[in-house]
């Protein structure tokens, strides 16, 4: 059953950027749009498994380091080859500070 | 010696799969996250920039082709036509296939259809097979796009310098596709959902090209074959000399970049045409950064590096001797040297594929 969990800081991302958040053996994506808004996503990327935390936010979309396949991260979908799987995302929420997720 | 089997469906391939190379984890030096943010931020201006020159310059020497034609003197012109068709459309295929050259997604698409006709590798089977040369860069079996394969196959290298075997095979994919058929290599990196798009690419290349020759036959000329499908022949040599440095030599089945790819120093008109792709370990390493940012990477890292090679031709003077011993023992492969700075190499990850080095 999922459960809101305390991720991280809201601070700790900067705008337009990704962070890594591993919990227990799940390991998640969580950003911060140019708007201030923040989403996660599963963290490895459908196509190779590579972390996307160490990937390029350009505006809506998360790139993979590995081979620029792109995702938009607001809800997952795939928006260029080499990826063809959508990315899970989960529900986020800011309270003092701190980023929650619903995973 | 070990025979090697560089075919996708071979054992090699399954082998590679077994001892855990296939779409393993590789080493990168480490950047801190911030400059490495840095690095790979995007801006249309330069790809911009560049892609006004090419094309400029490619109408500039096709007309002054076609208006000194059919004189000697036209000759100089298609050599320079022919560079930008059938080399420089090369690198704009690679950076704009990574989509990395352009900010806007759309210029990078519009870009790489172009540069993908001129080098009759289809947009979609390309794209697969490039991401599997960068997942599994350099590992029998698994890489699609090894060049100087074990024994190297000089005669048939020496023929590419002239597109002679990949432009044919290229069109001759192009008739298969278009069919509505796919090469069962091809097929074992093309998810099923993106195979009608190489059918269909296929097939507009198909009438490209019919309408080519017809204009050419009714003509009684071969003048729109220079501008349309020869240039792939006549100006492949600038993209074969120096694609073949990018790996040649080097270590195969091993998981750094370090070892199986080599940066070159080359001249600003090469470096034009090639995009900045002699910075090769540097874009392995982090394909995300842009062919602009590629030679502020390697200041960046280059501590972590072998030295480059200073120029073409002193990177042949170090790759041949190599080649040319590979045609004996297959497991001669050149081990480049880092430099007292640099983090050392991660042999227990791939001890046994290494073997001796040549030198």
């Amino acid at each position: 059953m999922a459960e809101w969990i305390d991720a991280c800081a809201a601070d700790d991302i900067e705008q337009e950027d990704v962070i890594r958040f591993d919990h227990g053996e799940r390991t998640f994506a969580i950003y911060r749009s140019p708007e201030d808004a923040y989403y996660c996503t599963d963290g490895l990327c459908t196509h190779e498994q590579v972390h996307l935390a160490d990937g390029l936010v350009l505006d809506h979309i998360i790139e993979c380091p590995k081979h620029n396949g792109q995702f938009d991260y607001r809800d997952g979908s795939a928006r260029r080859a080499p990826v063809c799987e959508n990315l899970a995302t989960y529900p986020t929420r800011v309270e003092g500070g701190r980023v929650y997720v619903c995973i | 010696m070990t025979t090697r089997d560089y075919n996708l469906l071979g054992q090699d391939g399954r082998r590679a799969v077994e001892a855990g190379l296939a779409a393993a984890e590789w080493y990168h030096t480490d950047i801190p996250r911030k400059e490495m943010k840095a690095l790979m931020k995007r801006d249309d201006g330069p790809a911009i920039r560049d892609t006004i020159i090419l094309f400029g310059a490619m109408i500039a020497f096709a007309v002054a082709g076609v208006a000194l034609w059919p004189a000697w003197w036209s000759a100089p012109f298609w050599l320079a036509y022919g560079v930008l068709y059938g080399s420089a459309m090369d690198s704009r295929w690679h950076e704009c296939g990574h989509g990395t050259a352009f900010r806007t997604p759309w210029m990078n698409t519009l870009v790489y259809h172009i540069a993908s006709f001129c080098m009759i590798r289809n947009p979609v089977t390309w794209r697969w097979s490039h991401a599997r040369h960068h997942t599994d860069t350099l590992i029998v079996g698994r890489d699609p796009e090894i060049v100087a394969m074990r024994p190297p196959a000089l005669f048939r290298i020496i023929l590419n310098f002239f597109g002679l075997i990949d432009a044919t095979q290229g069109w001759w994919r192009m008739l298969v596709n278009a069919a509505g058929r796919l090469d069962p290599e091809e097929a074992t990196f093309i998810p099923d959902s993106e195979k009608p798009k190489v059918v269909a690419v296929a097939r507009v290349w198909a009438a490209i090209y019919g309408a080519t020759v017809t204009v050419a036959v009714a003509t009684q000329s071969v003048l729109p074959l220079m501008i349309i499908g020869l240039p792939r022949l006549y100006g492949a040599w600038h993209h074969v000399m120096t694609g073949l440095l990018q790996h040649g030599g080097l270590a195969e089945n091993v998981l750094d970049h370090r070892l199986n790819s080599r940066t070159v120093y080359m001249n600003p008109v090469s470096r034009f045409i090639y995009w900045n792709m002699n910075y090769h370990v540097e874009h392995h390493m982090f394909p995300m950064v842009p062919y602009h940012r590629l030679p502020e990477l390697h200041e960046r890292i280059k501590h972590d590096l072998p030295a480059p090679n200073r120029s073409i031709i002193e990177a042949y003077a170090e790759m041949l001797p190599v080649l040319w011993k590979q045609l004996r023992y297959h497991d001669a492969f050149l081990e480049r040297e880092l430099p007292g700075t640099a983090r050392p190499y991660r042999e227990d990850l791939h001890v046994q594929a290494l073997g001796t080095p040549a030198e």
